[in-house]
């Protein structure tokens, strides 16, 4: 069995290539492509984000990253979108009282965190459902964070056939987030398993062996 | 649970090697960077800081090379800073790797950099590096230095990183340049007064010698704690800082027990 493909999404944002070395030491063989098609054909897909929810949407209409989600999850083929990514799959982000439009793959708003210290900025834990296959062999990990904006509710609910989402959150201060989500297969995580060494690495593999 | 101290290294590198000083002269030669900081990653460094501290332009280039082989081998956060003066040099350590670039002197001579490299890259990338010292003449009674400690600044330190914040600064790494080198422990009255003012993550620097130094530290206000001669030098462990801050009541980071290579 060979190594199966990732695109990672080139929105022009992010810390693009430590999320390709991260694929390729979970075992995918990544490029970065801006190419619509590329993305599509690819047996999973990463959107990377980060800086200004505005921005990393306008990066990703500009690379018409929205639509190839869009197709991508109707054929049920898996997409990873990770920090401000994950954010653009809500309904709506709002910064400093401007709302933004985002990829409505979810119900919700995205707003600024209300601690007293923000960015949240470091390692914290992840409260995972215990049938997650993202977090499987990661019990009591931590993972890298950073971030000024999160979503505060989960608001989408399924019925059969459809599988119920796993939502797995995370408490800072005296707040608690999403964290991660497990949505058929849409995966997005707000924080960045790339910089979370070897728990990340471990969480990046139980994405890519659920890839072919 | 909730969010853990950060325990942060500090390499100091000057044209592609490890140096660190004490009082920012006598420099000494502590060792490769990129071998450095993969020990430094096996052993539970929660993030790591590389600062050129020589910033000419032959070293700039050898920084980059440093940052990108040192990227590729370590998978936690990287924030390198020195002698950064224009959004351009803040593009080029992104894209070599670094995921943080700290700015200091760059900003006290051009606050408006600051407002740059946050409008162009969000406040998350930057981290703004305030050396500072006990001064009866400021208003705070600690005022910024500039050009690694050498040069007044005439500004109040307190005064500074509210200022800096207001910017969109993403965090701030406060340096003590009185206590660095020294390993009596940290400003903590200084760490205190900062902390008022700053609402965004705090890293204390400068002074360690000691666990309970860090310990100290964030009980003054800091929500990271960076060090580098103690820990190049073997006199204290990461695992022994993080010990006495977990004794202490503080959550860290235990490095994981499964290894993926």
């Amino acid at each position: 069995m060979g190594r199966p493909s990732v695109v990672v999404l080139d929105t022009g944002s992010g810390n693009i290539h430590s999320v390709l070395r991260a694929m390729d030491r979970a075992g995918a063989e990544a490029t970065l492509s801006a190419d619509y098609s590329t993305a599509i054909a690819a047996d999973g897909l990463v959107v990377p984000g980060v800086g200004a929810y505005a921005t990393c949407m306008a990066g990703l209409r500009k690379v018409q990253g929205d639509r190839a989600l869009g197709v991508r999850l109707a054929g049920s083929r898996p997409v990873l979108a990770v920090c401000v990514g994950m954010q653009v799959m809500f309904d709506v982000g709002e910064e400093h009282g401007v709302r933004t439009p985002g990829c409505g793959q979810w119900p919700g708003n995205v707003e600024r965190l209300q601690s007293p210290v923000v960015p949240h900025m470091g390692w914290n834990t992840v409260d995972a459902p215990a049938s997650s296959r993202m977090f499987a062999n990661l019990v009591g990990e931590r993972f890298y964070f950073v971030h000024s904006y999160a979503a505060r509710s989960w608001q989408l609910t399924t019925t059969p056939p459809f599988p119920a989402p796993l939502v797995s959150w995370t408490q800072y201060g005296q707040e608690r987030f999403v964290s991660a989500v497990e949505n058929g297969p849409l995966w997005a995580t707000q924080f960045h398993p790339e910089k979370s060494g070897d728990a990340g690495a471990q969480l990046l593999r139980n994405w890519v062996a659920g890839l072919c | 649970m909730s969010l853990a101290v950060r325990v942060i290294p500090c390499l100091d590198v000057a044209d592609g090697r490890v140096v660190k000083g004490v009082n920012f002269t006598g420099l000494r030669d502590a060792g490769d960077p990129v071998q450095l900081a993969r020990g430094y990653d096996a052993a539970g460094a929660d993030e790591l800081t590389f600062l050129d501290i020589t910033a000419s332009a032959q070293s700039r280039e050898t920084t980059y090379e440093v940052v990108c082989r040192t990227a590729e081998q370590v998978f936690i956060p990287l924030t390198v800073g020195g002698g950064v003066r224009e959004v351009r040099d803040v593009d080029a350590l992104l894209r070599a790797g670094a995921d943080k670039v700290s700015v200091g002197t760059g900003a006290v001579t051009r606050p408006d950099l600051v407002s740059e490299v946050t409008e162009r890259f969000g406040s998350q990338v930057l981290v703004v590096s305030v050396d500072a010292r006990r001064n009866p003449a400021a208003a705070s009674g600690f005022e910024v230095t500039s050009h690694g400690g050498r040069r007044s600044t005439g500004r109040d330190a307190v005064a500074w990183v509210a200022e800096v914040c207001g910017r969109g600064a993403g965090e701030v790494l406060l340096n003590s340049m009185d206590a660095d080198g020294t390993g009596t422990g940290f400003d903590l009255p200084m760490i205190a007064a900062v902390r008022a003012v700053c609402p965004v993550p705090l890293v204390a620097s400068g002074g360690a010698g000691l666990p309970d130094h860090f310990t100290a530290a964030v009980a003054a206000g800091a929500d990271a704690v960076l060090a580098a001669g103690v820990f190049h030098d073997g006199h204290l462990e990461l695992r022994e800082v993080k010990q006495a801050l977990q004794r202490a009541g503080h959550c860290v980071r235990v490095p994981p027990a499964v290894r993926v290579r």
